[in-house]
């Protein structure tokens, strides 16, 4: 299969691996996918308390090079924007920004979840109800 | 000089031995006759050629010339023996015994024949790749017409316990088959010795030519006979018709006779190199090999990094050529259904590599295959949230997943 440049790009040079505390009330961390699925993605924001934009993200994932670039590319979108705005973050952006063929269309979803699944972690934290995912993906 | 990419998947398909190509030359060109053409010397010379052939490929396997069918590679072989066998002895009975890491030649020829009437036994592989003679021995029935195992698997190279096997098959009246296209020129096969009565293989896994193969039909003890699969000018005695592919049946030839000649010292070449790959993989933690070491074909491995996706690997070692399961079901998402078979868990099937040598690899370019693999796998593992659990001794099985 050929990878799009974009992809390629995010492949060798990911952006923001790591781990952040994930026992800190200002990270939320979200893991999503089964080893035996051949995906885990898991993706950590730290938050201002003060202005509620996202200051850090980070990114660790077992998986294909579009799971790879899809959470790469989903920490560089979640730095600097506010947590509504990152709820905002469509899996079809991911798909579009990166050139994913449809047999990769599921690694962005994953990067979504994995941004809703973070930001309801940070919210339970801090007292807030989880926000219900309405969308499907089917 | 190393030329990159450097080609580490020679159980997919091997590169042609330019002596091979060399002898078959001639025969696209000026002798180009048709080897069922007995009236003029252009159709004579072809089926000389022909006959030259048969002779190599015979002799390799210890064959007798005239039990050579030639074929246009392992898959039809196949086809050719399983449907053949059931058509041609229905009345004796519809049992066939086979195992469930065969290559998909065998596995879909069996589905198809199953829907026709044939009762199928998929015996199970124990975590080696192996299965046991009395699995055989426990699957035969009444009505058994046929079993069919293969010698070598192509995923993880293991070699069955062919020659017991086929003994047994012979005390019991049955017919034994074997798709041998990973071992044929690599080990020694001997149909009289192991006591097989058909087998498949073919040309491009062995530096010969693609497109053509051979099935070996014992004609002596038993005498066997198989159905013809197209219908046609009754060639190959009367079991495959259509014009001899007569370059490439020299070229399999050729490749059979180079195959003979230098088996031993490719042998000891090849798994030489083989076994420093692996041995300097396994130094990294959570490295495995699968599948039978004992029992191996000399020239492949097929290993597990653990915590590191398969398909994620491949693309970070780009400047190898491996592949991640068969080249048939590359393009799936499916783990591979012969690590499946062995017992290995998801995580372990999702992250293994072949590696297949050939007589063209060299030192330097073993070397340069250590390297880049160890780099890749520690630069996955680093961004792999699997492995940082690891390491913080979380028991990945202890998690609930969110399956998607």
């Amino acid at each position: 299969m050929a990878y799009s440049e974009k992809v390629i790009d995010h492949y060798s040079n990911p952006r923001n691996i790591g781990t952040l505390d994930k026992s800190s009330k200002q990270v939320g961390t979200g893991l999503v996918g089964a080893p035996e699925c051949g995906d885990v993605m898991r993706l950590q924001i730290e938050v201002d308390d003060v202005t509620g934009i996202i200051k850090d993200a980070k990114f660790k994932t077992f998986g294909c090079g579009s799971a790879i670039a899809s959470s790469s590319l989903a920490t560089e979108w979640l730095k600097g924007k506010s947590v509504d705005d990152a709820l905002k973050i469509d899996n079809m952006d991911i798909v579009e920004e990166l050139a994913l063929p449809p047999v990769k269309i599921h690694c962005s979803v994953l990067a979504e979840d994995a941004i809703k699944s973070a930001i309801n972690d940070y919210r339970v934290k801090n007292g807030l109800a989880p926000i219900e995912d309405t969308k499907k993906h089917y | 000089m190393l030329n990159l990419p450097i080609y580490l998947d020679n159980n997919a398909t091997t590169p042609m031995d330019p002596r091979v190509l060399e002898a078959m030359i001639p025969f696209f060109t000026h002798n180009f006759g048709n080897a069922a053409s007995r009236n003029h010397p252009f159709g004579w010379k072809a089926e000389e050629a022909v006959d030259y052939a048969r002779g190599q490929v015979a002799s390799l396997i210890n064959a007798d010339p005239k039990e050579i069918i030639f074929t246009s590679g392992a898959t039809e072989s196949n086809n050719l023996a399983i449907k053949g066998v059931f058509e041609m002895y229905a009345e004796k009975g519809n049992h066939v015994i086979t195992i469930e890491t065969e290559h998909k030649a065998v596995l879909d020829t069996c589905k198809h024949i199953e829907k026709a009437g044939a009762e199928i036994t998929y015996i199970k592989t124990n975590e080696q790749g192996l299965i046991t003679l009395q699995q055989v021995e426990e699957a035969i029935q009444p009505n058994t017409i046929l079993v069919t195992i293969m010698y070598a698997n192509n995923e993880i190279g293991v070699i069955q316990p062919i020659r017991e096997i086929a003994a047994l098959c012979k005390s019991k009246g049955i017919l034994f088959h074997t798709d041998a296209t990973q071992a044929v020129g690599k080990i020694p096969v001997d149909v009289i010795a192991d006591g097989i009565d058909l087998m498949s293989f073919t040309a491009h896994k062995m530096y010969g030519p693609k497109g053509v193969g051979a099935l070996y039909v014992r004609r002596k003890n038993p005498r066997v006979k198989v159905t013809a699969q197209m219908d046609g000018g009754g060639h190959e005695r009367g079991m495959r018709s259509g014009t001899l592919n007569v370059p490439g049946i020299v070229g399999l030839g050729m490749a059979c006779e180079i195959c003979q000649k230098d088996m031993v010292s490719d042998t000891a070449k090849i798994s030489k190199m083989r076994d420093r790959l692996e041995k300097e993989l396994l130094v990294l933690e959570e490295a495995y090999v699968n599948g039978s070491i004992e029992h191996r074909l000399p020239h492949i491995t097929n290993m597990s990094f653990k915590y590191v996706e398969g398909e994620g690997l491949i693309m970070g070692v780009k400047n190898i050529a491996v592949s991640s399961g068969s080249a048939c079901t590359s393009a799936s998402l499916e783990p591979s259904y012969v690590l499946k078979a062995l017992g290995l868990d998801d995580e372990l099937a999702h992250s293994s590599l072949r590696f297949g040598l050939s007589r063209f690899t060299t030192d330097e370019e073993i070397d340069y295959a250590i390297n880049h693999v160890k780099e890749a796998v520690l630069k996955l593992r680093e961004m792999s949230p699997l492995w940082e659990m690891f390491k913080e001794g979380i028991d990945l099985k202890s998690i609930q997943w969110a399956e998607h």
